[in-house]
This record gives structure tokens, sequence and C-alpha cells, in this order.
């Protein structure tokens, strides 16, 4: 994408429709309504990670969202470089709505994967943990726990590590998740989003 | 949740991957959409302008108009549109409200076209950005208070039924309702000033003769003055005694700041009788006499300017506050520095603190007296000090009661403007109602004529007559049903009430009492028996339509006993089948016709209202019907 700088605000604009209808699965009908929404609530064309958290934030008002709306922006910056552009984010989207099982799978374990080491440990897993129960915040019936986040931390690790060396592996990750009917099915739920 | 914010949930609901795989129950089954709309685009045709939008940014409100199945009611199948006859430049803001979730308020709007414009289309104005919301609030409440005032002249409108207590109590508060009002405020204010004058009199040293000194005129016309005393104190009172009797609320009005000024006005005259020529005591008497100069207070009852002043120290008051304690806490710091700084000059007047408090005050006040003047250096550096501190502490609060003052008088003027451009709105509006209802009078008699001769008239004559406008045609029939369906039983016989001009209305209700009938039909004689004002209005406005002078003006002969005579002596027969016999035009109107051209003069007496019609043609028309 072309960075035009003008003054002292940087705006990006991103590829042509056509182009980026060839890199996603999207047609050209959805991308514009995509970046329809994109630019309304970031003229600048680009999302930084304020804006990426207050977004966020607004669809989950019980809880904090802030810490998982942190991974989420760094699994879509795969740049690296501190911003979310209209490109990064239609094909993040790509891959998780309309990608095959195996890409959904993939993505999931990269958003687990804060180091991007290509393992999960459990410091890992125990933050991407307590992030989603943060999400819930405090006022949930049954109450949740001071150990629920560990307790399923230990879930997740008896389910997926099979060799049992304290890391979970891409290998693992997707052997397990395929053979799971339930996860399995909840991936199909992707299909009627956009 | 903002409503830009709503094109994203497809990437929070995307965000969700993050859960699934650590999850322990199975998902939720996500909601169907069936039959998805594609995006489509929406036009918003306002008053000509075409606004044109997706039909999702109208759909993130949904509790609105615009957002909600409402507006299908104004989709246009032809044009395939949306048509709202409205405001296009107000529309502007409602439709950015959908676009970018903020509601703006253009300041050059008016207020209460706007607030229309918004509960049209179902925005609650709570939700105004904070950019406008001031402004918003700001005009709202200046136009609640304009409307306030409004209600507030309603009422000098006085309310039929009133007691005698109630009378005399709104005589009491507004003196320019009646003449006696106006005339007892006048007494009362003029009984004030003579007493006023009289206490100021009282001291002033009048003509000594040469063996004795100067005496005040006071004592030595003690008589002529205790009499002069003694009827304002009755005056005072009586006004006193009647004002507590026609209170509303005595309890309330005892407690209210005037009736006590009042009070304490007469107060010390009484005291005075009462009291003996105690030594001991007269000296209180005479401090008593100082308060007889209250009286010159309730005046204020008298000049609006006096109450407003009164009411803007009263909004003032913390200001005033303020200004008291900075001052009072600069004389002492002064005073002390000054009592210190002069303590060693002998011969110093500065005695204590208490009493350089005097000379601090006269100097921060810039009165400057000199009766007491600081001799030393130091004194007299801090002494300069002092008067240019006081200048400013003394400055400081003035413009904020200026202010105050400013406002609260013009608001008062706003009221005495607005209340006479009321007196010239209500009489316009009475003009135009009266137009209204002599319109539809004239109409019911053209509409007669027009079925009496429809085919006698040519028809270019027909299409000239009929064309009041369609909505007019509408409201006068309308009126017509009500006529019909009011209906009162004269004589045992089956009458519709009609609308009639209100000067008829009076007049007739005051010649019923004056007017005897010559019988020179039977009928007529009966009915006279029988008639009241009712049947006497009844019959003069079935002259109406048969006559051929212009409508209410019609009524004007009829002031005329003889005219009177003539025209129910020869209309009352045929007119008791006037109604129905509009059917058989021919042999009933002849009758009628020959006998309304043998009477010419009534109709063609001066009308007060407007002439409708002019009498030439009504009278060929007659001539016309009479031919057949």
């Amino acid at each position: 994408s072309r960075v035009t700088f003008s003054f002292l605000s940087v705006r990006y604009r991103p590829e042509r429709l056509d182009h980026l209808e060839q890199k996603t699965n999207f047609s050209k009908k959805e991308l514009q309504v995509l970046y329809r929404g994109f630019k309304n609530e970031c003229p600048s064309g680009v999302v930084n990670e304020e804006t990426f958290k207050s977004i966020y934030s607004q669809f989950f008002p019980h809880g904090d969202s802030s810490m998982y709306a942190h991974f989420l922006f760094e699994a879509f910056d795969t740049r690296n470089n501190g911003s979310v552009s209209f490109e990064d984010f239609v094909v993040s989207l790509s891959i998780i709505l309309r990608g095959s099982i195996t890409d959904k799978l993939n993505w999931a374990f990269n958003l687990y994967d804060l180091n991007k080491d290509g393992c999960i440990t459990r410091e890992e897993m125990t933050d991407i943990m307590h992030s989603i129960y943060d999400m819930m915040g405090k006022y949930t019936y049954p109450c949740i726990g001071d150990n629920a986040p560990m307790e399923h931390v230990d879930n997740f690790f008896q389910k997926m590590d099979k060799n049992n060396d304290g890391v979970v592996t891409i290998e693992e990750f997707l052997e397990t998740c395929q053979r799971d009917e339930s996860i399995m099915q909840s991936m199909h739920m992707f299909d009627s989003v956009i | 949740m903002a409503a830009g914010v709503a094109a994203w949930l497809p990437f929070a609901r995307a965000a969700a991957i993050g859960w699934m795989p650590v999850a322990n129950l199975p998902m939720p089954v996500a909601p169907a959409e069936k039959n998805k709309r594609q995006d489509e685009m929406i036009i918003l045709n306002v008053s000509g302008r075409r606004f044109e939008t997706w039909r999702n940014t109208l759909d993130r409100y949904p509790d609105t108009l615009l957002g909600s199945s409402e507006k299908e009611f104004f989709y246009n199948e032809d044009t395939k549109e949306y048509f709202f006859d409205r405001d296009p430049d107000v529309f502007r803001s409602v439709l950015n409200f959908y676009r970018t979730g903020k509601l703006h308020y253009p300041r050059y709007e008016c207020i209460s076209s706007y607030d229309e414009e918004l509960a049209f289309f179902g925005i609650i104005s709570e939700i105004i950005g904070d950019c406008c919301y001031e402004e918003y609030k700001d005009r709202k409440r200046e136009n609640a208070e304009r409307l306030m005032d409004d209600q507030e002249d309603n009422k000098d409108a006085k309310p039929p039924n009133m007691t005698f207590r109630e009378a005399m109590w709104r005589a009491f508060e507004n003196p320019h309702t009646s003449t006696m009002a106006l005339v007892f405020y006048y007494v009362t204010g003029f009984f004030i000033a003579v007493s006023v004058i009289t206490n100021v009199v009282e001291t002033v040293p009048c003509g000594s003769s040469p063996n004795q000194k100067e005496v005040p005129c006071g004592e030595r016309y003690t008589v002529a003055f205790f009499c002069m005393d003694t009827a304002c104190v009755m005056i005072f009172t009586v006004e006193y005694l009647m004002r507590l009797f026609a209170a509303p609320s005595r309890y309330r009005f005892m407690r209210s700041v005037m009736s006590i000024i009042d009070v304490v006005a007469i107060l010390p005259y009484y005291i005075g009788l009462v009291m003996t020529d105690n030594e001991d005591v007269s000296g209180a008497f005479v401090t008593l006499r100082v308060f007889r100069v209250f009286r010159i207070f309730k005046f204020s009852r008298h000049s609006q300017g006096l109450r407003i002043l009164g009411y803007t120290l009263k909004s003032c008051a913390s200001e005033l506050g303020f200004l008291l304690f900075s001052l009072t806490m600069a004389i002492i710091i002064f005073a002390t520095v000054m009592f210190y700084a002069e303590k060693g000059s002998s011969s110093s007047k500065f005695t204590s603190i208490p009493a350089s408090f005097w000379y601090t005050i006269v100097t921060m006040t810039t009165l400057g007296y000199g009766d007491m003047v600081p001799k030393t250096i130091a004194g007299k550096i801090f002494g300069s000090i002092c008067s240019l501190s006081g200048v400013l502490v003394i400055a400081l609060p003035v413009p904020v009661i200026v202010s105050n003052f400013s406002r609260i008088y013009h608001q008062n003027q706003r009221t005495d403007k607005r209340r006479a451009q009321k007196k010239a709105r209500l009489a316009r509006i009475r003009i135009a109602k009266q137009g209204t209802s002599n319109a539809f009078l004239d109409s019911k008699k053209n509409g007669l004529f027009n079925e009496a001769l429809e085919f006698t008239v040519s028809p270019e004559e027909q299409h000239l007559r009929k064309t009041t406008s369609l909505l007019e045609n509408q409201h006068h029939h309308l009126l017509h049903c009500l006529e019909k369906t009011t209906v009162s039983v004269v004589l045992k016989q089956l009458v519709n009430h009609e609308f009639v001009d209100e000067q008829y209305y009076q007049q007739s209700y005051l010649e019923a009492g004056l007017q005897t009938y010559p019988s020179r039909s039977p009928s007529l004689s009966s009915r006279d028996g029988a008639t009241g004002t009712c049947c006497t209005r009844r019959s003069k406005n079935r002259h109406a339509p048969l006559q051929n002078a212009s409508g209410p003006p019609h009524m004007e002969p009829l002031t005329h006993q003889r005219g009177l005579q003539e025209l129910s002596t020869i209309h009352i027969l045929p007119l008791s089948t006037s109604r129905s016999s509009l059917n058989e035009p021919a042999s009933l109107n002849c009758r009628i016709t020959t006998a309304i051209i043998s009477i010419p003069t009534p109709p063609e007496t001066t009308p007060e209202g407007d002439a409708h019609l002019p009498t030439g043609p009504a009278h060929q028309n007659v001539v016309k019907v009479s031919a057949l």
C-alpha cells in the first residue's frame, strides 16, 4: 500500500479493489462493505492499537477486553509495524471467515503463540486464558473462581499436549482439533458471518 | 453501541476464533440470515432535495422513524423513493446523525422548528453531541421562559366568576385592571408621599419667635402634624387590613416582605398612642419614630424599577457577600497595620485598632474625610497602599451586579413590549376568525341560492361561484353537518341550530326584550307568545339565506324596528317551510321573492361588516326566479 505524507498526518491507501479481491476470498461487494466500515471508523486508513482496543471494547461492555484485543492486534499486525492497514485486516478476516479449516486453525495457533516461536507454552496459554476470562467481567453466574483460568489451562494442555513436554506444537494442535467434533462444528460458525 | 462500530461486528465475531479451540462446551448455533439483503441504496426525497444513503446506515437506529418500518408509510411506489414533506435543511442534521452517530444542532436553526423535526423523525434530543448540547439547552431554556411569560400574561384575562375577595385581591395586585384599582393605587401613593414629606418637614427649623431659639416645625405646629400623621396612618391601616382580607393565603401574606414593611411603618404610631409621656420611655419612643421612614419602602409596590433593584440585589447576594467579606478582611488588616505604624507618634488619633477601622473604611472607599490622618512616614506609606487597594477591591464585584441588573431590567421591558404586541396579535386573530365565519355564512347563502337556481343560471356563472376553494367547501360542509346535528325542539318542531354572526347574536338577544311583533298573520301571533330569544334569533336567521344583502350585515336592518316588523310579518309564513321547500323552488320562492322586492330599503342600509354579495346580482337572481 502506498504511504502518503501530508504535513504531519500519515495516510495509507489500500491496494486496488481487484487486487484485494484476488488476494482474499471476498467478493467485490463484500470488500466494499468492509472498507466503508473500516474507513468510517479510521479515516486515516490504518488502525492503531488504541483504536483497535476501543472498538473491540464496545462489544464487550461487561468486562475488560483490552488484553485479548492486544493479542488480536498482534495477530492481525502481520508486518509488526504497530498498525493494521486495511489489507492486513481483510486478509486475516478472509482466512478466518472464508479459509479452510486448516487455515483457520493455523490462524488460531498463531494467535495463541504470542512470541511466534512455533509452540504454545504454559505461560502464553495462561495469559490468553486470563484475557478471555477478563472479558467476562465480575458479574457472571455462576461466579468465576480465581482458579478457573488455571484449571482451564490445565484442561487444555491435558487435551492437546500429547507428548507431555509442556508445550503444544502446531502438529499436536491441528491433530487434536481435527479429531474434536465440537471444535470442528464451531469452526463452521464463521461461514455466515458476512 | 455507536453507529460506525456496528460495521465492525463481523470483525468482532471473527475474533471469536480465539475461543473455539479452548472452549470446553460446543458453541451455540449462529443466527441464520434468511434472504440476506444486499446493501442497497435508499433515496430520501425531502421536499425535492434528494438524499441517498445505504439502507444499513438507516438501520443502525431501529427505534427511529427512518430506521424502522414506519418509513414505509412514506414510500412512493411510482418514483421508488421515500418522500417527506419536511424541511430539508434540518433533515441534513437528522441524516448526519445516522451517518456519524452524532446529532448536531446548527446555530442558525430555530429551536422550535428543530424540535419539531426531531419529534417527527423519532429522535430524542438528549443524544445531541457535547459540541452542540450547551447551545441547544440555552436556546431551549430561553424559549421556555418566553412561553412562560406569555402564559403569565394570560392571567390578565379576567376569569369569569370571581368572588368579591378574589376580585379585590386582583385589583390590589394589578392596578391597571380596573379604574377603582387605579384610583386606589394613586391615592395610596399620594398618601405615602405626603407621609414621608411630613416626616421630613417635621424636623426643619421654621421661624423662630425672637425670644425663643429655633424650634423645628414639628414642635411648633404639633397639632397639625399630628393630624396629618393620624390621617396617613389610618389610610395605611385600612389598606393593610383590606389586603389582609383579600389575600388568598393570609399566612403567606403576613410573612411577605411588603406586609412586614407595612406593619413596621404604622406600628410606631400605635405604640406612641399607647405609651404615656413617661420620661424613661420617651427616649425609646423617639427611636421608634425612626421606623416611620420605612414608609418610603411602600413605594416599591408602585415602582417596578424599585422592585427590580431589590430583586437584583437579592440575586446578586453571593457577589455582595463576597464583596463584604473581602472588604472586612482588608479593613482588619489595614487597621492593624495603621495602628501599629502610628503607635509611636504622639497625639495620634489611632488610639486602638477599632478606632483605626474608621480611618481604613474612609480611606478604602476613597472618601477621605481627613479627621484622622497618619503622621508617621510608615503610616503614610501604608495609608496610600490602603487607598489603592480599596479602589481595586470595591471595583471587582460591581460589574457583576450591574450586568445582573441590566439583564433583569431588559427582561421586564421585554415583557411589557410583548404584552402590547399580544394585544395587536389577538386583534388580528379575531378579525381573521370573523372573516372565516362570515365566509361560512355567505357560502351558506350562496349555496342555497345555487341549489335553487341551478337550472336558471348559466354554467359559467355557476362555475365562477363555485371556485371558492375545495378546502373551503369541505370546511363549510363540516360546519353544516354540525348545524344539522344539533337539534332542538321549538314549538313541537325539530329545528337545527345554526351558526350566526356574533354581533348579530348579541343584538338579537338584546332586541328580543324590546321588540314586539304586530300580528299580521295568525301564525305570527301564535309564535309571538311562545317566542323567546331563541325563536327570534332563529326567525331572523331564516331571513339570512333568502335576503339579498350581504351576510352578517343584513342583520343590521333589523335594528330598525319598522324594518324588522315588516320583514318578520312578510317572511314568517313562507319561511316555516323554507328549508324543506327548496326542492320546489317555484311556488314558494315566487312569493318570497316578490315580497323581497317590495322592501327595498332595509337591505340597503349600510352594513357593519363586509359586503360579500352586492345587492345588484342578487336582485337579478330574484327576478329570474319570480319570472319562473
